[in-house]
């Protein structure tokens, strides 16, 4: 009778201590979406956990992070607009300093093979610390940045919870925005479910032939399905008032002048304004660029220089029916997802 | 009894006479033991001392100036000993920044034994400057000690700063700032800055490393050669230098400044 007692007792404990494991086990690390690549992230160094994301996470939304603590990461980064900086040219950082290029969207980072406009970082783990210490961004030190965490009644703590260790290290603060930004997939857009094979999941008539015209005529730069080849590239557009030479500007290597990095085609419809200045607020005005307005300034990518004249011709029809493929490039869910939103 | 006692005189004198030898010959070293060698960068400027903020200098084309900052690094460090061998710093304790009125030092630990050679990295080699942030710690930390030798939008350390004023800039502050990185780049071929100096060391004084004694290798650093050499360099023309392609003179130029001036053993 009381070893009858015991073992139910026993298997009532066990059965309450796997309920709750399971409740704990929620946390779902990086996943390689089906129909994308390899990632090219250095996973091997920096092991996703659920602390270090969610510490990652508390990070990019802390102002603690810009010299008079005003500004997050976040501020430029807005999740609603796929993380870019909604209806700005150029993207405005501390006490409203205006910087020369339009803030890139944290999407899909972790298959990014070099960051910025240029290139000119080329792992994650360092891209931290060029936003915080850009006088037009946030304008503060390293030193002082770690040292307002570890003099703050929260962090110390959470770093010892991620990392094993409640003294904040460069390499933790940095590996910790890495994970909350590599676990910022979009891979759930119409084109993805489709690719997927998802059931009941196809383009429309108008969809596809718009993806055929895609794949005739942009697909050699916004490579599928990453929609960017991550080359740099000039596209044409006039060379603007500040001369921004783009990647030039870290190669220091002529052939380089004017261009910049082939953004994603992913989310287009919240990534606008366009361009690494945003000079462009519409898709349509980006369309126009490329069946009119293309010049010949040094470096002029020779994918657009195929015809008689340089650009992408467009017949009115071919736009609407492109214009419909790429609206199934927008993932909804990556916007909304609760996960990636300030806590 | 007698010859016992002879016998004990016998390995007395013997013990005396080997004793002796050992005084008058070469250094017996234990190559298996390490001991403490210090590496001393005393900053010049030509003929004088370096002295910061105060003294007036004037370059190769004439124009006076001040220097009010100076800091470089060095690092994999490199000895040759007197049978040809050479003996590598390991990685991880090869890194140093001097700078003027802070450090001036580099200590190593290497193998007992004498050095006929010293060879160094003016920066930070291309290995370390793409490797893993957990592994930038101590001098190369960019939160850190490095935090002012470190290029934050195109990822890579700061070899060399020679910061001071001159009338020659035309700026109303007259500041010039000439900063020299750039190790070749991630994936595309960029400028590379990087130097690798070799000094003899058997002209001016060899040193000899032993446990419990202290020897330090004296180098003069003359901040001149940083703006006069293969290209000497003018305020009036550059007063900043914050990227690769313009630092390339400059560390053409101070790939010369390091001399060996003598050793203290």
């Amino acid at each position: 009778m009381n070893r009858k007692y015991w073992i139910a007792v026993i298997i009532l404990v066990g059965g309450l201590y796997a309920c709750e494991k399971e409740v704990i086990e929620t946390f779902v690390s990086f996943e390689k979406p089906a129909n994308f690549p390899q990632p090219v992230y250095h996973f091997s160094t920096n092991t996703i956990s659920k602390d270090g994301f969610e510490l990652g996470r508390k990070l990019f939304y802390e102002t603690l992070l810009s010299a008079n603590n005003t500004i997050s990461c976040g501020s430029c980064h807005i999740q609603t607009s796929a993380f870019t900086h909604h209806g700005h040219t150029v993207s405005h950082g501390i006490l409203d300093r205006l910087g020369t290029r339009n803030s890139p969207p944290i999407m899909n980072l972790a298959w990014n093979t070099s960051f910025m406009w240029d290139g000119g970082i080329a792992d994650l783990d360092l891209q931290s610390i060029a936003p915080i210490t850009n006088h037009v961004e946030m304008d503060e030190t390293m030193p002082n940045v770690l040292s307002k965490l570890r003099n703050s009644s929260q962090y110390p703590a959470l770093f010892k919870k991620a990392f094993g260790s409640d003294e904040i290290t460069t390499s933790d603060f940095l590996k910790a925005l890495s994970q909350f930004m590599v676990m910022c997939v979009s891979s759930n857009s119409r084109y993805d479910s489709i690719m997927r094979n998802e059931p009941g999941k196809m383009f429309t008539t108008q969809e596809q032939q718009g993806y055929d015209i895609f794949k005739q005529k942009c697909n050699t730069c916004h490579k599928e399905p990453m929609f960017t080849d991550y080359s740099f590239r000039n596209n044409g557009i006039s060379i603007s008032s500040v001369n921004d030479e783009g990647r030039y500007l870290i190669t220091q290597n002529n052939a380089d002048k004017y261009k910049f990095k082939v953004p994603s085609l992913r989310n287009l419809s919240f990534t606008a304004p366009y361009m690494h200045d945003g000079r462009f607020f519409t898709v349509d005005a980006v369309l126009d660029h490329y069946a009119s307005q293309v010049q010949y300034t040094p470096n002029l990518d020779p994918v657009l220089q195929q015809g008689s004249s340089p650009g992408i011709p467009l017949t009115t029809d071919e736009r609407v029916k492109l214009i419909a493929f790429l609206q199934t490039l927008n993932d909804h869910s990556f916007l909304t997802d609760k996960r990636f939103s300030e806590q | 009894m007698k010859k016992n006692i002879i016998k004990v005189w016998a390995a007395i004198g013997l013990a005396l006479l080997f004793a002796s030898c050992k005084k008058d010959g070469p250094i017996a070293y234990n190559s298996a033991a390490k001991a403490e060698l210090s590496v001393e960068f005393d900053n010049i400027v030509g003929g004088a001392d370096l002295q910061l903020n105060t003294a007036t200098y004037t370059n190769a084309v004439g124009e006076s100036f001040k220097v009010t900052k100076m800091k470089y690094y060095v690092s994999n460090f490199k000895l040759t000993k007197t049978d040809g061998t050479i003996y590598t710093v390991p990685q991880d304790s090869s890194y140093f920044l001097i700078e003027e009125g802070v450090d001036d030092e580099a200590i190593l630990n290497v193998p007992e034994g004498e050095y006929t050679a010293i060879s160094f990295v003016v920066g930070v080699d291309s290995l370390r400057n793409t490797m893993d942030i957990s592994r930038r710690t101590g001098v190369l930390d960019p939160a850190g000690a490095a935090a002012d030798m470190y290029w934050g939008w195109n990822s890579g350390y700061i070899f060399l700063k020679l910061e001071g004023t001159s009338p020659s800039v035309a700026a109303a502050d007259h500041v010039f700032m000439y900063h020299s990185g750039g190790f070749g780049g991630y994936s595309t071929p960029t400028p590379n800055n990087l130097k690798t100096i070799t000094l003899d060391l058997t002209a001016r004084g060899t040193p000899k490393v032993k446990q419990n004694k202290t020897t330090n290798i004296h180098l003069m650093v003359d901040a001149l050669k940083v703006l006069n050499g293969s290209t000497n360099m003018s305020f009036a023309a550059v007063a900043m230098i914050h990227s690769p392609l313009p630092g390339v003179p400059l560390a053409n130029n101070y790939a010369n400044m390091f001399r060996h001036d003598h050793t203290e053993n």
